[in-house]
């Protein structure tokens, strides 16, 4: 027999501590398939942030950094600039990315920082118990906006996919989902591009992951993906936002 | 060997392989595994095509996919 | 070589790329922008990297990266972009990271004045951020001085894997004064660092973290900091002028010692029996030095750029033993010499009263 799935090698063997049915899980491992596929598990260094993936660098079998609340892409382009040849990655959450740290991604965007940023986006604050996040819908109830958030009181979210690719030092921005196993072949495939363009010297890349948080959603993770479905993409269209690959617009 | 095969111990029960599977084989133990969840497995092995898609939604690694080589 | 006359924040620029630092990561803030200036200019020249970042966070958090992966690396702000960086200081010091952080104090508290002051002084050797940590402080009074610790600043950093702090302030960086450079042939050895994080080739992952969640594994590293900020005691640094038989003693750092020094030299031609005691490292704090410089003292007079911050801990470093006076000025405003002198003047008779 041969085996045509195992753990990649860039995942260690350790149980993670994300919830049943949580994306996160996914997501990690189509991250270490892509660095064992490209062959630069031992040239890379990852930045984890703060939110339920802070204990990331337990998961990843690489060189790790653990970057305090939003300072990943900031972290990240210390590494680069003193490491340029080696592959950087930061992985991070709605809270990370688009609130504390809204103004560290736009500015490793506008460098063109040669880093590809994972976004986790499951609109809510995971880690710390549910609350809103930049990313939770109108109307979507969180424990600080428990009677839905109100787009007049607390504005709307934030498309930080489509925000991002106005920049020119973006050279790869995508929305994915990985509610079902082609989703996440595609997931898989975007994140292999967005790493790629980063070895090839193209600029910035990001690939926003919409993902499920069955625990402070209130849903069974089947239930959650189904949520996604019907909520998240409607408001977070998937897709290629902008693209530096050879041959496309 | 299994052509599909399940390390127990590491799964928490999501059922989010039982969809993904396209033959409709992956169903939930009724036993539990150390953690206290119901492990999902499969016990019809014979109609399992080796497509990976239950390990691709797995979150936890919870599933090494084989298949039979060709001779 | 030949002794050039430049600007503080010029100098000290200068003086981190022959002590071997190759990254800067700032933001512009008066009184200390020609330090990045000065940096975008020569680092490339010398194959290292400059970069402006969008907010002292950001840079802070560079430096941290930059840090990781076992670079020498600076950065430099004023008062209140340094409050921005307590957070990343913080974490260099629980992730144990060598860097060099340099400070040129400004008037506080908030936006506060561009003029400067030393009311950082708290912030700096009592902590700033969060939990137990120290910095290892440096406060060098002339632009020679900034030159000649720049290089010990950066191996203090390596040798013991922490943030160090170079406390300085708006006249320091803004005045010109002549400097003598080491050669820039001058080898600079540097510390090897297998922790580092450089891409795993055949060894284990590296992490570069601060975040202990099982209190036990925490205490056990607070206790292995602390025990690092007792090796470093032995790193004190200090000036004793003319202490041997004072009996007033002027204690100050940076820019209100040389005030201090000015005022002493016109009080012993008064025939007062003055010395200056002038901390270099603000911690350590070089306390057996000041109780040696102090023991004929009758009177200990603090004078600093602030309301009062340094003097705490000389109380605290003679043990109450001695009367502490402060004089201070606040705000952006400078200590005259004569007001200094005054002061010296007022403690020395009184205790002929």
């Amino acid at each position: 027999m041969i085996t045509v799935f195992e753990r990649p090698k860039a995942l260690t063997a350790v149980k993670t501590h994300y919830c049943p049915g949580c994306t996160h899980g996914i997501i990690h491992r189509l991250v270490a398939e892509v660095l064992d596929e490209l062959g630069v598990q031992e040239d890379t260094i990852g930045v984890s942030p703060v939110g339920c993936a802070v204990l990331a660098y337990n998961y990843f079998n690489v060189d790790m950094q653990e970057a305090a609340h939003g300072r990943a892409p900031a972290v990240a382009t210390g590494i680069k600039r003193v490491h340029p040849d080696k592959v950087v990655f930061t992985y991070q959450g709605d809270g990370d990315l688009a609130s504390i740290g809204a103004a560290e991604i736009v500015h490793a965007a506008a460098r063109g920082e040669k880093i590809t940023t994972i976004f986790v986006n499951n609109a809510i604050y995971g880690m710390t118990g549910g609350q809103m996040a930049p990313t939770t819908l109108v109307g979507q109830v969180s424990t600080t906006s428990p009677l839905g958030r109100d787009a007049a009181l607390q504005g709307y979210p934030l498309r930080m996919s489509e925000l991002l690719a106005t920049i020119e030092g973006a050279a790869y921005i995508a929305r994915v989902s990985v509610h079902n196993p082609q989703e996440v072949a595609k997931a898989k495939k975007a994140i292999k591009t967005a790493f790629e363009l980063q070895i090839a010297g193209r600029g910035f890349t990001l690939v926003e992951v919409l993902s499920t948080c069955p625990t402070n959603w209130g849903y069974t993770p089947k239930e959650a993906l189904k949520w996604l479905v019907d909520n998240m993409i409607p408001v977070y269209p998937l897709g290629v936002k902008k693209t530096l690959e050879e041959g496309r617009v | 060997m299994l052509k599909v095969e399940f390390d127990e111990d590491r799964c928490k029960g999501c059922e989010l392989c039982t969809d993904a599977c396209p033959k409709h084989i992956v169903i939930m133990a009724d036993h539990f595994n150390a953690m206290g969840f119901h492990p999902a497995t499969v016990v019809q092995q014979e109609k399992c095509i080796s497509c990976g898609f239950c390990a691709r939604m797995c979150p936890d690694v919870v599933i090494t996919v084989r298949k039979e080589e060709k001779k | 070589m030949a002794k050039v006359l430049m600007k503080g924040n010029e100098a000290l620029g200068e003086a981190a790329i022959r002590a071997g630092c190759r990254y800067f990561f700032g933001y512009p803030i008066t009184p200390q922008n020609e330090i990045p200036q000065y940096l975008a200019k020569r680092l490339p020249e010398v194959g290292g990297v400059f970069l402006q970042a969008e907010s002292e966070i950001a840079a802070i958090n560079m430096v941290y990266g930059a840090a990781g992966c076992g670079a020498r690396v600076m950065t430099s702000s004023s008062s209140p972009g340094i409050s921005l960086k307590q957070e990343g200081i913080t974490y260099i010091a629980g992730a144990e990271l060598p860097c060099v952080i340099v400070n040129m104090q400004r008037g506080g508290p908030g936006l506060g004045s561009i003029q400067p002051a030393q009311a950082d002084y708290f912030q700096a050797v009592k902590g700033g951020g969060n939990g137990d940590y120290r910095l290892l402080v440096l406060a060098p009074a002339t632009i020679q001085e900034i030159v000649d610790l720049m290089g010990k600043a950066f191996d203090l950093a390596d040798e013991y894997r922490n943030p160090v702090m170079i406390l300085g302030d708006g006249i320091l960086g803004q005045m010109m004064e002549g400097v003598e450079f080491p050669a820039e042939e001058t080898p600079v050895t540097l510390a090897a660092k297998p922790w580092a994080t450089t891409g795993a080739k055949g060894r284990k992952p590296n992490v570069i973290n601060s975040l202990f969640l099982d209190p036990i594994e925490l205490e056990k590293h607070n206790h292995h900091l602390q025990q690092k900020y007792e090796r470093m005691a032995k790193e004190v640094l200090w000036e004793d002028y003319k202490t041997d038989n004072a009996e007033l003693v002027l204690v100050g750092y940076g820019s209100s010692a040389r005030i201090a020094k000015a005022a002493v030299d016109l009080a012993r031609a008064q025939g007062i029996k003055a010395g200056l005691f002038r901390p270099i490292t603000l911690f350590p704090f070089p306390k057996d030095a000041l109780q040696e410089a102090c023991k004929h003292a009758k009177h200990v007079l603090t004078v600093e750029m602030s309301m009062g911050q340094l003097v705490e801990d000389v109380r605290y470093n003679l043990e109450f033993k001695v009367p502490v006076h402060f004089y201070g000025r606040s705000g952006g405003m400078v200590p005259t010499t004569r007001a200094v002198l005054e002061e010296i003047i007022r403690w020395a008779k009184s205790g002929k009263e």
